[in-house]
């Protein structure tokens, strides 16, 4: 059979099946680098919708320092970031404006709900202006319950975030 | 045989802290002899003399006629007038009462009487002896109908306030540059949320 | 496009500058800029401003986008259970949204509040005071691009938060005064604690001072920008320390005592400039005045009584008006709840500080230019959750 191989008429089969054998032996370790360098660079947009952009502050603090994940609050335009947390309340006029912000935002793109409002509308539900949960409008990875969560949750959460990209394939 | 007839306690109990002297119960009566028991008189508690300064200065100006006394309670004020009159009266007040900024606009909505009952918060800042005075100013109009004269000339603050109120339950401002959406979205197309036939979800 | 002339400007100067300056441009000189609800400078709030090259022309605020509907929630649920709700507005500031309330409720339904429960509603409006004011200067510090400002006093805050954590059992929403005084009792150690984080706290100030105040880049960029009159301050109707840095000494505590507050002794801290940097100062005059009450309260707390008076498990309020006021971190906080004999409220409105000043909004940045909006804005101590209710 590798005779057949390296007879000049089959050698774009040979490549072909060089190239495989290099992808399947590259994918794994490639993929775990890309994934690396992606967890410990989380950078969230701007977003402060409602009252739990005040524990979100809080965790950036020095004392439930969360720049040590990656994460800062980059000031920058929302063309470099990729996570969205989405702190509160998502009422009817905001709903439009979170849509054009997570369109605009490049791929991988991850999405956290952070808060009880976020998840399923908490304790507004029955409020005529708020929507219940955000999950209608943008695909959530992860949600933070709490109202508020307490900085140590939105770590925990940013955690499972990570191992989920761990997990995701690059292709 | 005396009847002991219980009473409750008055509306109009004056807050902790006031410095005028707190209303006395009204004491049951007890019924004399064989005439039958009158009702208890209802005393009201003395009206603070001050803020009875204050009134008495605008029904000596208006008359009584116009003018319609809710409650004078120590710091707390209220009066009700007609649509028709609002800015005159308020143009008195402001010119020669002292109360200079208008602190909140509200409505309330009464489908009982079929009315609208929009009630403005005028406080001092440059008078000392007024300085905890709130004084409200109320007026009434139709619930189907409901226009109202602005106050914005004689009280720039009250600008946004009515804004809130137009949007609200839907009562018109006559001479406000913008009654328009504010706080409620853009496609909003439902009735006026503060109106008691707007129910929400579930209740 | 000079169609901004007409669109809303009501005030003389405003219409003049406007005026004046499309006469003299062209018409596509002007451009309208929407600083958005998703923007580092501005929160969750919005409103487009017209420039002309580096002039602001015209302001428009447009809130709303995070607009909950909380008054009339409040008319379905009864007096209780409307606590957890109306403290979310100014969710680090709630024991005084939540004071305001119980002031009214209790005029309404006739309950008198124990002594020591006076006491330490205060000591938690004091407290939540400073914590309010520590997060707005680190906000503001790191708009301005002192992110110092921003550690700072986020750390600082963490003490305070613990001992609210202590009292109360959260960090946040504590739903800790409700009508009647207060849930439970202080527990054991926390005025040793509480007096040695404010003797910690006072030495804290002066480094503020040192680093911030005194920086010589931040007097730039706010002495002598956005000037507030005396005369617009009360035309205009606004409050708190906004009104206080336009020259006139006004605070609810002082002008209509609640609770325990005649018998405290403290001065309103009031300057008279008008511009950004009296309206950054006057805050932390605050804080520092309410170190001092926190004494008082401490030392001349009763050792020992009830906190709370008894209620009937669904309380009836009497039918009638209520309108009580609280100062809290941004300016008099007022409650008017109309009952109507049932145990729920038939209308609650509530008057925030922050609505009340977003009228000053487009007064100040008319005429100034573009790169001092964000000392402007964040000087009018605005916060959006609790203007839009």
């Amino acid at each position: 059979m590798i005779k057949d191989l390296v007879n000049p008429s089959n050698f774009n089969i040979m490549i072909s099946k060089l190239s495989d054998v290099l992808v399947r032996a590259l994918d794994k370790p490639l993929g775990y680098a890309i994934n690396w360098g992606r967890i410990w660079s989380l950078w969230p947009v701007h977003l402060e919708t409602a009252c739990c952009s005040v524990e979100f502050g809080a965790a950036s603090g020095p004392r439930y320092d969360v720049e040590r994940f990656g994460i800062i609050e980059a000031f920058g335009s929302l063309r470099q970031c990729d996570l969205i947390v989405v702190q509160g309340t998502v009422n009817r006029k905001m709903a439009p404006r979170l849509r054009m912000v997570y369109d605009q935002m490049p791929e991988p793109k991850y999405v956290i709900a952070m808060g009880a409002c976020a998840i399923t509308g908490g304790l507004y539900v029955d409020s005529y202006n708020v929507l219940p949960g955000v999950d209608g409008i943008i695909p959530v990875d992860v949600y933070v319950p709490g109202c508020p969560p307490r900085p140590e949750t939105l770590i925990q959460g940013t955690m499972l975030l990570q191992e989920k990209i761990k997990r995701s394939k690059i292709k | 045989m005396t009847s002991e007839l219980k009473e409750k306690p008055t509306t109009n109990s004056s807050p902790q802290q006031s410095s005028s002297p707190s209303s006395p119960p009204p004491s049951p009566k007890p019924a004399a002899g064989s005439s039958p028991p009158s009702p208890p008189a209802k005393r009201e508690p003395e009206s603070p003399p001050f803020e009875k300064g204050i009134v008495s200065q605008i029904i000596s100006h208006f008359g009584n006629d116009k003018i319609k006394i809710s409650y004078i309670r120590p710091l707390r004020i209220k009066i009700n007038v007609n649509p028709a009159d609002i800015v005159e009266v308020a143009t008195f007040i402001r010119d020669n009462l002292g109360f200079d900024h208008a602190e909140a606009v509200s409505g309330t909505d009464y489908p009982k009487d079929d009315q609208i009952e929009v009630i403005y918060q005028l406080g001092s800042y440059s008078r000392d002896d007024l300085e905890g005075h709130v004084f409200s100013l109320a007026t009434r109009t139709n619930r189907d109908d409901a226009r109202l004269p602005t106050l914005i000339n004689v009280y720039r603050s009250a600008e946004y306030h009515e804004r809130e109120t137009f949007e609200m339950l839907g009562v018109y401002f006559e001479g406000h540059p913008r009654n328009e959406r504010f706080i409620l979205p853009e496609d909003w197309a439902d009735l006026p949320p503060l109106r008691k036939e707007f129910r929400i979800r579930g209740r | 496009m000079a169609k901004n002339v007409e669109h809303g400007i009501e005030d003389d100067l405003n219409k003049k500058l406007a005026i004046q300056i499309v006469k003299e441009s062209e018409d596509d000189r002007l451009m309208r800029l929407s600083v958005g609800p998703q923007h580092p400078g501005s929160g969750h709030f919005r409103f487009t401003v017209t420039v002309d090259g580096d002039y602001i022309v015209h302001c428009d605020p447009d809130p709303g986008y995070v607009h909950r509907g909380e008054e009339k929630m409040c008319e379905y649920r009864n007096f209780i259970q409307n606590i957890p709700h109306l403290e979310r507005p100014v969710i680090h500031d709630s024991s005084n949204i939540i004071y305001s309330y119980s002031l009214a409720v209790e005029q309404l339904v006739g309950i008198e509040v124990p002594r020591r429960g006076q006491f330490i509603r205060a000591l938690a409006s004091e407290r939540e005071r400073q914590i309010y004011t520590l997060y707005w200067l680190a906000i503001y510090g790191i708009f301005l691009g002192h992110s110092t400002m921003f550690m700072w006093p986020t750390g600082d805050r963490e003490l305070f938060i613990d001992l609210m954590d202590a009292l109360t059992g959260a960090r946040v929403t504590h739903a800790f005064n409700i009508p009647g005084g207060v849930r439970n009792d202080i527990p054991d150690g926390f005025k040793d604690k509480c007096l040695r984080n404010i003797a910690y706290f006072e030495k804290r100030l002066k480094e503020y001072e040192d680093i911030f105040y005194n920086n010589p880049l931040f007097r730039q960029r706010t002495e002598g920008v956005g000037i507030l009159s005396k005369e617009d301050a009360i035309k205009l109707g606004v409050t708190g320390s906004v009104l206080r840095a336009s020259g006139i000494p006004y605070d609810v505590r002082k002008a209509e005592p609640y609770d325990i507050y005649n018998e405290m002794d403290f001065k309103v801290q009031y300057m008279k400039s008008g511009d950004s940097f009296a309206r950054s100062y006057v805050p932390f005059l605050d804080m520092k005045e309410s170190c001092h009450i926190m004494r008082q309260l401490l030392d001349k707390m009763p050792d020992s009584g009830e906190v709370r008076a008894k209620l009937q498990p669904n309380p009836k309020g009497a039918p009638g008006e209520a309108y009580r006021r609280v100062e809290s971190g941004r300016g008099a906080l007022g409650y008017y709840i109309v009952s109507d004999g049932t145990p729920k409220p038939y209308r609650v409105k509530i008057s925030v500080g922050s609505f009340r000043n977003m009228i000053a909004l487009p007064h100040l940045l008319v005429g100034s230019k573009l790169a001092d909006m964000p000392s402007v804005y964040w000087s009018l101590n605005y916060w959006p959750v609790e203007a839009d209710r």
